[in-house]
């Protein structure tokens, strides 16, 4: 498990603006320095922001992310959702869902 | 001179970057009571801003992560967000290096903080300046308290660099203001995103209103994980802003928005 690798990811993704070339121009070459596991690189590399969500990445570096993959927030919630179905329950950290699946929270 | 204003506001993205998606009056009282907040701060007439935000891993990671942290850089950039996302064009805020590492030095005096001279703005900081300093003219010194990174600042110590940031204050010439950001009670940047507990914002409020520091430092982390959410632990800068100020407050606004993700704060207290 190396969600520390993940998040330390993003957060260097969502500073530098050549670590965001880099994901969109170079990626297997960039995601090479982070310790991932295939899990967890497999969700870096394809940006499913539902398995990231799952594997305990937290949501203020998550939810940067998003918009550098072009998702717009409606989006991004649903994402996180569909993780959650797709994948179970969050397995890590303080951003575990505490709403049910069908209930619409967000405002969109 | 000594702090001359203090007060708390809200900052999630959402209050600028999803304004479109916002019921207009609703979004429009909230913005009313932000006005009302900044003409307050104006006519204390500060010198310089402190604000006071629970940063969101924009600068510090959990690779070494402050309990607390002052800025002390000559300028500072910001948003570190997609300026489209967060509806706030790319400025550079103006710093005060000289005023800065005075208060840090008076502030370490009793309470252990770093510097950093290099900040980049995300949307703590940069959501209450868009409302409050919209020209961006008045010197910013930004502070951080580790409300995201576990184990988190113990509230008590938050209480203390709250003193510890008066006490500073004080003893430079400058008139200060002081805004603390964040809170209350919201789930954000979850699937949870629009949820609050209303019940728990009120009560939290009111504690803050009378300045009630018994009451605000028995809240536990746990307890606030599960009654208010994980953005419930910035309440640490509006206590911080309590302890400062040693006043009463008096909110100009605060009402659930959904789309904002948080019960959409403004409020000021007085300077005892």
């Amino acid at each position: 498990m190396s969600l520390y690798a993940m998040q330390k990811f993003l957060f260097e993704l969502n500073r530098g603006s050549e670590v965001q070339r880099r994901y969109r121009e170079d990626r297997e070459a960039l995601l090479k320095s982070y310790d991932f596991n295939e899990e967890e690189y497999r969700a870096v590399y394809d940006g499913d922001i539902g398995k990231l969500y799952v594997l305990g990445c937290n949501g203020q570096l998550l939810m940067h992310f998003a918009p550098l993959l072009g998702m717009p927030w409606a989006e991004y919630i649903q994402a996180m959702r569909d993780g959650i179905q797709k994948y179970g329950p969050v397995r890590a950290g303080v951003y575990a869902m505490t709403t049910g699946m069908d209930d619409k929270v967000a405002g969109v | 001179m000594s702090l001359v204003f203090a007060g708390v506001c809200s900052h999630a993205p959402g209050i600028t970057g999803r304004a479109h998606l916002a019921n207009p009056a609703v979004k429009d009282a909230f913005y009313a009571g932000m006005d009302q907040m900044r003409q307050d701060l104006e006519a204390s007439q500060p010198d310089a801003v402190i604000v006071m935000a629970a940063e969101h891993f924009a600068n510090f990671f959990m690779n070494n992560m402050p309990v607390f942290a002052m800025g002390m850089g000559h300028s500072y950039d910001a948003p570190i967000e997609d300026p489209a996302w967060l509806g706030i064009p790319r400025v550079k805020v103006p710093g005060n290096p000289e005023l800065s590492k005075r208060l840090i030095t008076e502030v370490m005096q009793t309470v252990d903080v770093a510097f950093a001279e290099e900040w980049k703005f995300d949307h703590g900081i940069i959501v209450p300046l868009h409302f409050l300093t919209p020209e961006y003219d008045k010197d910013v010194i930004p502070v951080n308290i580790n409300c995201q990174g576990p184990p988190l600042t113990p509230l008590h110590r938050a209480w203390a660099f709250g003193e510890a940031l008066r006490r500073a204050c004080d003893k430079v010439p400058e008139r200060i203001a002081l805004v603390g950001t964040g809170g209350i009670s919201h789930w954000p940047a979850t699937p949870d995103s629009g949820k609050v507990n209303w019940e728990w914002d009120q009560r939290f409020m009111a504690q803050w209103c009378r300045n009630d520091k018994d009451a605000m430092l028995a809240y536990t982390d746990e307890e606030t994980l599960r009654d208010a959410g994980q953005g419930g632990f910035e309440i640490r800068t509006f206590m911080a802003v309590a302890a400062a100020a040693r006043g009463q407050g008096t909110i100009l606004h605060c009402a659930p928005i959904p789309i904002f993700a948080v019960s959409c704060t403004a409020a000021t207290m007085t300077i005892v």
